[in-house]
This record gives C-alpha cells, sequence and structure tokens, in this order.
C-alpha cells in the first residue's frame, strides 16, 4: 500500500500543482475541496498526511482542525494524523493559531514545491519513526 | 509651570559646556572675572551689546541665552516625555510595571526631577532637543498609520478576501512555474494543462492586483472610487462641516417635491458622489437629515442653546424634542457647539456604525467595533437610555472629551414588528481645567480607546483582544 495524501483544499490549480509534484515523489494523492464535509473525507481516505488549507468553502481550517484533535465523533481515530496546515495570511497570530490547535507544520502561501515535498516527507517520515 | 533659566545661568552652563574658563571668557568680553562671575549668578543684569559679545564668544546667539529655547520645544519634550508611559497618567511617579509596560524600544517614563530638566535640556542642547521632539511627532504619526492599517487589515471583508485571492493566484503561478522549469520529462498533455493555469491564474493575478492597487489609490484621496459607499458619504459630509444648508427648512417647511427634488440633485452632483451605492446612502441621509432639519430648526435649536448653555439635556427638555434628534442636531450647526467642533457617532443595535464624524483625538474605527466602554455601546443597554461621561481616550496624548449618549427603540412593520435600536453618541473636546458646561454632574472619566488592537489600556475588563503595540491582552 502506497503513501497516502489528503490535500484539503478548495483552489483547482493548486490542488493540480500540489498533486503532480507528490505523485512524481510516489504519493497517491486524494483531493477534497468542502470544509464541511472535510472529517467524511478524511474518515474515508485514512491518509497517511493531511495537508488542510485554512480557508474552505462551508468551514475554516482550524474548525476542522480542532475537531480533528478532539478525536470524537466524528473525528473518532483520526486525532494522531499529521496535519500541514495551509493559509494565505502568515501573521504570527494564525501560526500560533495553528500550531495550538495542533497542527504538525505551519505553511504559508505562496510556498515552493520543494518546501512542500519536504514537509510532507517529513511528517511522513515522523509518523512511521513513531509507529515503530 | 516650566522653570524659568535666568540669563546668567544659561550663559555659565553654555560656558562650562564649552569648557571655557570664567577668566577666558571675560578676557573675551573685556570685562573682569569678578565681574562676569556676578553676572553668571545673576546678580548683574546683561543686556545689549555686552550679551551679544556673549554669544558670539559662546557660539550661540542672543535668543538662545537671552529667553531660553523655544517654549513650544520644551513642551514638545515635556510630552515626549509623558506619553512614554504608554498610558498617559500624568502626575503618577513611574513604576516598575510601567517600565516593563513602556514598549519593545524600552523606553521608560520619566519623572518629575526629569522633566522640571527639559528646558534645561533644551538651552543646552538644542539640536538634540530638537530631534528628541521631531522624533516623538514621527512616531505619533506612525502609531496612527499603524492604527488605520491594523484597522483595514483586521476588518475590511474586501481587502481580506482580495488580498487571498491574490496570493491564491500567485501560489498556484509559482507552484505551477516551478514544475515547468525543474521537470524536464512532463508528458505534452500534463505540459498544455499547466501552461493554460499559468495563462488562467496570471490573468486572475492581473485582475486582482489591479483591482486592489485601485481600491488602496482610492483611499488615499478624496474622491475614491473604490471605497465603501459609507466612506463617500462621510467623505461629502465632511467637506460640508456635516451641516446641508440646502435642506434647511428656513422660513418654512420645505414641499416634499421640492425636496426630493433638491436631494436628488445634491446626489447626482458633479462633485459629489461617486458610486450608485454612495449616491443611494447619500440620499438617504439627506431624507434623514431633513426630517431632522423639519423637527428641531436651526432658529429655536439656537435660542435653546443660549438659554441652556449646550447642554443637550436640558435643550431637549426645553424644545420637548427627543434627546438622539437634539444630538445629531447638535453635531450638524454650521458654527459649531459653543466654538468647539464636535464629533457624532450612531451605531445600531449590533454596534455597527451607520455614521461617523470623527473629532481630533478622538478616532473612530471605519471597520468592526470600537471601545465597548462608550456611552455609545452602553446606552444601548437601556433603551431609550441616556448619558452623560467624560471619556478620556488612550493614546500617546490622552484626551478627555465629554460624551452625551442616547439610544432609542423603534418597532417596525407595526404591532409586533421586530424592534430596531440606534445609539446617538454627541463628543466634544473637554475644556482644559475641567470645566465643560453641561459636564459639571458627570460621573469619573472612563478610561477607555479607540478598539482593543489599538489600545495600551492592559488591565481593562472589556478587552476582547491583545494589543498590537504590545502592552497587553489576554494571553495568546
Amino acid at each position: 500500500m502506497g503513501k497516502h495524501v489528503l490535500l484539503i483544499e478548495d483552489e483547482p490549480n493548486i490542488i493540480e500543482a500540489i498533486r503532480f509534484i507528490l505523485a512524481r515523489d510516489g504519493w497517491l494523492v486524494h483531493t477534497h475541496s468542502n470544509g464541511a464535509s472535510a472529517l467524511d473525507a478524511l474518515q474515508r481516505h485514512r491518509p497517511d498526511v493531511v495537508i488542510l488549507d485554512v480557508m474552505l468553502p462551508d468551514r475554516s481550517g482550524y474548525d476542522i482542525l480542532a475537531d480533528l484533535r478532539g478525536g470524537r465523533g466524528p473525528a473518532a481515530g483520526l486525532e494522531g494524523l499529521p496535519v500541514l496546515m495551509l493559509t494565505a495570511r502568515g501573521q504570527s497570530k494564525e501560526r500560533e493559531t495553528a500550531l495550538r490547535l495542533g497542527a504538525d507544520v505551519f505553511m504559508t502561501k505562496p510556498f515552493s514545491n520543494a518546501e512542500m515535498r519536504d514537509a510532507v516527507r517529513l511528517l511522513y517520515e515522523r509518523r512511521a519513526d513513531a509507529a515503530r | 509651570m516650566a522653570r524659568s533659566i535666568p540669563v546668567g545661568a544659561r550663559l555659565r552652563a553654555r560656558r562650562l559646556d564649552l569648557e571655557m574658563t570664567q577668566a577666558e571668557l571675560a578676557r573675551r568680553l573685556e570685562i573682569s572675572p569678578s565681574y562676569l562671575n556676578l553676572i553668571e549668578h545673576d546678580r548683574r543684569r546683561i543686556g545689549g551689546k555686552l550679551l551679544a559679545r556673549a554669544a558670539d564668544a559662546l557660539g550661540t546667539d542672543v535668543a538662545s541665552l537671552s529667553r531660553g529655547a523655544a517654549q513650544g520645544l520644551v513642551e514638545a519634550l515635556r510630552l515626549a516625555a509623558g506619553m512614554q508611559r504608554g498610558d498617559g497618567r500624568e502626575g503618577e511617579p513611574a513604576s516598575a510595571g510601567d517600565h516593563e509596560r513602556a514598549g519593545p524600544a524600552g523606553a521608560r517614563a520619566l519623572g518629575g526631577a526629569e522633566l522640571e530638566a527639559a528646558e534645561d535640556f533644551a538651552s543646552r542642547y538644542p539640536g538634540w532637543a530638537g530631534l528628541v521632539a521631531a522624533q516623538d511627532r514621527r512616531i505619533a504619526a506612525l502609531e496612527r498609520t499603524a492604527e488605520l492599517l491594523s484597522d483595514r487589515l483586521t476588518h475590511d471583508p474586501y481587502l481580506s478576501a482580495a488580498i487571498h485571492d491574490v496570493l491564491s493566484a500567485v501560489t498556484a503561478i509559482r507552484s505551477t512555474a516551478a514544475i515547468l522549469a525543474d521537470e524536464p520529462d512532463i508528458s505534452t498533455e500534463w505540459r498544455t494543462r499547466f501552461h493554460r493555469n499559468l495563462h488562467d491564474d496570471s490573468r486572475r493575478l492581473a485582475e486582482g492586483s489591479q483591482g486592489l492597487v485601485d481600491y488602496l489609490e482610492g483611499e488615499g484621496e478624496a474622491e475614491n472610487a473604490g471605497a465603501a459607499p459609507q466612506q463617500e458619504l462621510e467623505d461629502w459630509l465632511s467637506g460640508r462641516d456635516y451641516h446641508i444648508e440646502e435642506l434647511e427648512p428656513g422660513a418654512g417647511p420645505i414641499e416634499e417635491d421640492r425636496l426630493a427634488a433638491r436631494i436628488g440633485a445634491l446626489a447626482s452632483a458633479r462633485e459629489g458622489f461617486v458610486t450608485g451605492a454612495g449616491r443611494a446612502l447619500g440620499a438617504r441621509w439627506m431624507h434623514r437629515y431633513a426630517a431632522d432639519a423639519s423637527a428641531l430648526p436651526l432658529a429655536p435649536l439656537r435660542a435653546s442653546l443660549q438659554a441652556h448653555g449646550g447642554d443637550p439635556g436640558r435643550i431637549a427638555q426645553s424644545l420637548a424634542a427627543p434627546l438622539p434628534l437634539v444630538l445629531r442636531r447638535l453635531a450638524c450647526l454650521p458654527e459649531g457647539l459653543a466654538g468647539r467642533p464636535a464629533g457624532l457617532v450612531i451605531c445600531d443595535g449590533t454596534g455597527a456604525m451607520i455614521l461617523r464624524r470623527p473629532v481630533a483625538g478622538f478616532s473612530v474605527p471605519r471597520f468592526g467595533a470600537a471601545c465597548p466602554l462608550w456611552p455609545l455601546y452602553q446606552v444601548l443597554l437601556e433603551p431609550s437610555g441616556a448619558m452623560l461621561r467624560v471619556i478620556e481616550q488612550a493614546g500617546r496624548m490622552p484626551q478627555r472629551f465629554t460624551a452625551y449618549a442616547a439610544s432609542q427603540v423603534r418597532r417596525t412593520e407595526g404591532f409586533g414588528g421586530p424592534l430596531v435600536a440606534e445609539a446617538v453618541m454627541l463628543v466634544l473636546p473637554a475644556e482644559r481645567g475641567g470645566k465643560d458646561e453641561g459636564a459639571a454632574d458627570a460621573p469619573g472619566a472612563i478610561r477607555a480607546g479607540t478598539n482593543c488592537r489599538i489600545c495600551p489600556r492592559e488591565d481593562c475588563a472589556a478587552r476582547r483582544e491583545a494589543s498590537i503595540l504590545g502592552t497587553g491582552g489576554p494571553a495568546a
């Protein structure tokens, strides 16, 4: 079974670019564009790494992250997933909020492809190490 | 009061600064050292040609020796020293806590003895003193800019969405371009798709950037096409000092048709509103103004104002007029209120601003909520309530204002329809010495701010969020 990323993002061309670069590194990339049903998608896919945008239609990425870390109800069993938060707002307050809610990595748009590749690989390896 | 330094002491201080002996200066002035000693201790007067020669010998000018530094410079230094406290509590000794709160630059509050030395400092080192004063003015201007930008970045929904769109387009372009540049073996299908994406995103970026530039440039101009309709209205009203003479009834009421025509002409004038939304909002305010003017014409308002010394409560009582109406009318008097500029803030039941007329020293946020301690909001808690308070606005230069606030609740859509609340606040700069007509019975001053993000008062029970001034707020 391959390494699996779920990208929760609503900008189609950003989705396409991230999907392309990660697929080249051997990742299986699923995407989801809606905030309200993001937890359902996470339950369905159970990815190794989650890339989560903050500004999504219907629901904020922060709220999704808080539910995910809570691990209750529709988020049951998701609390340990590594999460990379993406945002167009790079203020320190945003970073603090993301990290306080339990994001593993906080990345500001625009990012470089190398940054994205490295961050996703790091999260995967960290999780794999913890599982050993 | 500023301590006045005698001319002899100034002369002596200047000589010592230059490390010149008394004997040397006496020789240059062609007087005896003992006589110079008497002058330096102000036991003999000095003036005329001798003072001019002394100034020349000491490399300064007569004015510096005879009058000391310009009083304006001394006042500027005192202001700069006093404002380092952050909360502007004059006359209180600086505590360790004050020092810690004094800001990232490590500036500390200056105590009484150091403040007393301001004139001495300005006399001895006018260049440095001027620099301190200029930097203090610069800091004040930058803080004001930060206040405005913070307000906009936080609360302007258009700006926030526009920046997000631009950054999203930039992100997509950067990633896609990097793929095309760094990945040599892309299939033709993918290459074509990425080229198309680049084209779409670059166009989106160009349009988004242009829109953003138009919006921001418009903000800096009096007539801005990109501004919110409310700003258009406030700009238009500001150009008239918030008084619309054409809508005052004068000798008699204005017929409905003529009133509509006048408002239509005012709203569509070339030099007036820019957007349709601005014109519509302007017309709505003009109708309201005309109704206010009809209900409370200028002549009886002025007569009552003269009789009751500017107390809106008594004016309202004498004219049997609703207090909110009186406050709105007083704020729009062409001559000001007792010669003072009047500020006006109107909000609805949600606290959203309907109209702002700022007055110097009393900023009103354009977006988002203001300070919850303002009587404007307090009075909303009390339907048809009225409130008189002195407000001390926090800032580099805390100023006191007398605020009269009143609320009103209207039932709309007939019996059983929803209630619509509105509050009005008239703001007057408090007169020096605290003698403010109509405010004599005001309770203690409310220590308030503009909004939490730019308010330094960390001990405020109503604080919603941390201040960007780094002086308070809940822990993140």
